[in-house]
């Protein structure tokens, strides 16, 4: 655990004192995200997000299964869109890329500890997590990362 | 039972399609009446305490379709599950030499209402017994037969056949007895409880949501009144186990084993939700 944090923080601080479009950092883990109220500034990747990956995690069931929850127009072929939570439409003229970073990453921070929408890059977990799912985030570093940088693109 | 099975799957597919289709936030108006005969209460004042003030059947939820499958007995096709269950009613098994039906006799008289009663105080096993633990004590204790395994299909016909001769009888479990209460208490404890990688409780989807649609599913007060139940989605009868164990296995959590003290727990807790509804068994539903 100790050795983790200290990689986390160096890549942090890679990061950091890189200039922007810097590879090859480790990234950064859910336990060592930096949360400033409600925004992540610093990308969990040194690999900038990629909108069309970030457009099939969102989808995919097995990935964010957002549209579980949320209705996005922008992704009409997709049949059956719950209204669990808000329509994505225009999201990005409602929150900053930082703060989309931080819902996504762990809404629970944004939202307070009754959102229902689970947290991607989080370990707080309920109890009994199953043994294939233990310790593990719901989506990678990654995948979150190529998330915000689709949600970016929903403008009204 | 090829062609009866097969025409209502087409259905609740088209049924499923439809829902999509007009994001419908309320659960619909209608009454539920079998065989323009039996009308059944779907709709009651929730006991005190209870977090709503109206307990609602998952059948108001569903499709059009889906609820027209539950209000005609020929089309429905649990049905056949009735039917197998009563066979097994007569049937002898077990070294004994009985059948339920030696003890028992006609089960539309003496398993009249007694469905509707289940979960109950058991004094002998010290816990509250669900009617598939009841059946399983009857096979071993007065038959000298094997319990079932868990969800063989015998169970869940026989089981089903027990509860359907209170179709209609409002459910009503009695905490008065033994230590009930304190068996609902851990069930609400674990209805409120998130559970698994999503964090999720039964509560999050239940009870803060419903009348939303998860995906294409329109999301009910997860009621259990109409159990065992047929699921178009499994083209099968699902106990109510399986479905406690599908919804918790949802969230990413362990899958609870089917009576469990904390399953047993919850099925308590779950079915006082529901105080009032009538039973619909065997309901159709997604
Ligand atoms: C289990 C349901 C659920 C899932 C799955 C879910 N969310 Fe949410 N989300 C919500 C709810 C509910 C809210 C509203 C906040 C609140 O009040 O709790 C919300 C709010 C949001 C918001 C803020 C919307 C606004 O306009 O203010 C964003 C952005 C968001 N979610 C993105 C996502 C993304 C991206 C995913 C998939 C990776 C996702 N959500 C998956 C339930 C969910
Ligand atoms: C040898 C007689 C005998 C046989 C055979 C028998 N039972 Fe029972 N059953 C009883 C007795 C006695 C009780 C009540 C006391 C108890 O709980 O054991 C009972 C109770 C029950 C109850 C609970 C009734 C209530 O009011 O709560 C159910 C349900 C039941 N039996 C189902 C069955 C089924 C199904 C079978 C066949 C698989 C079966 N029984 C076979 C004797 C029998
Ligand atoms: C992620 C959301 C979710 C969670 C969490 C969840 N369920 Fe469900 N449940 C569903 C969906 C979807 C259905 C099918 C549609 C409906 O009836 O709501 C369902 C159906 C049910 C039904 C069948 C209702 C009927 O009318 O036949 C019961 C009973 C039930 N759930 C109980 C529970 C219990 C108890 C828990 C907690 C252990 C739980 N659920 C947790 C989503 C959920």
């Amino acid at each position: 655990m100790r050795d983790t944090c200290k990689t986390a923080l160096l890549g942090a601080t890679l990061l950091l004192a890189t200039t922007a479009g810097a590879r090859a950092t480790e990234p950064i883990g859910p336990s060592d995200v930096t949360f400033v109220e409600t925004a992540v500034s610093a990308p969990l990747t040194g690999t900038p997000g990629n909108p069309a990956e970030g457009r099939k995690a969102f989808a995919n069931v097995r990935m964010g299964n957002c549209l579980a929850c949320h209705k996005n127009s922008e992704m009409s072929e997709q049949l059956f869109h719950g209204d669990v939570g808000t329509p994505l439409d225009g999201v990005a003229e409602r929150w900053k890329p930082e703060e989309l970073r931080a819902i996504v990453v762990n809404s629970k921070k944004v939202f307070g500890p009754e959102t229902v929408m689970p947290g991607f890059y989080s370990l707080e977990a309920g109890v009994d997590v199953a043994e294939a799912f233990k310790g593990k985030t719901i989506l990678t570093a990654q995948q979150v990362e190529d998330i915000v940088a689709y949600l970016t693109t929903l403008k009204n | 039972m090829r062609l009866r099975t097969i025409v209502p799957m087409a259905v609740g597919i088209l049924a499923v399609g439809l829902a999509g289709a007009g994001l419908r936030a309320d659960p619909v108006e209608d009454k539920l009446v079998i065989d323009g005969e039996v009308e059944l209460v779907t709709r009651a004042k929730a006991p005190e305490g209870h977090p709503f003030d109206e307990v609602v059947s998952g059948w108001h939820y569903r499709t059009d379709e889906t609820r027209a499958l539950q209000q005609d007995s020929f089309a429905n096709p649990a049905m056949l599950y009735v039917e197998r269950g009563a066979e097994i009613w007569k049937t002898v098994q077990g070294a004994a030499g009985k059948s339920c039906a030696s003890c028992h006799g006609d089960a539309a008289e003496s398993m009249k209402g007694v469905g509707a009663h289940y979960p109950k105080w058991n004094a002998a096993a010290g816990k509250p017994v669900n009617l598939e633990l009841q059946v399983d004590a009857c096979r071993k204790n007065n038959m000298q037969a094997e319990p079932y395994k868990f969800d063989h299909a015998d169970q869940k016909a026989l089981v089903t056949y027990i509860k359907h001769q209170s179709l209609g009888a409002p459910v009503a479990v009695d905490l008065t007895q033994g230590a009930m209460q304190s068996w609902w208490d851990k069930g609400k404890d674990l209805y409120y409880t998130r559970t698994g990688q999503l964090n999720l409780s039964c509560a999050s989807c239940h009870e803060q949501n419903n009348g939303k649609y998860i995906r294409a599913d329109h999301l009910s007060q997860g009621n259990v009144n109409g159990f065992p139940t047929y699921r178009l989605k499994d083209a099968d009868v699902v106990s109510l186990h399986g479905r406690l164990r599908g919804c918790v296995r949802d969230t990413r959590a362990t899958t609870p084993k089917a009576f469990s003290d904390d399953l047993i727990a919850l099925e308590v807790y779950v079915t006082w939700r529901g105080t009032g509804l009538a039973v619909e068994t065997p309901a159709v539903r997604h």
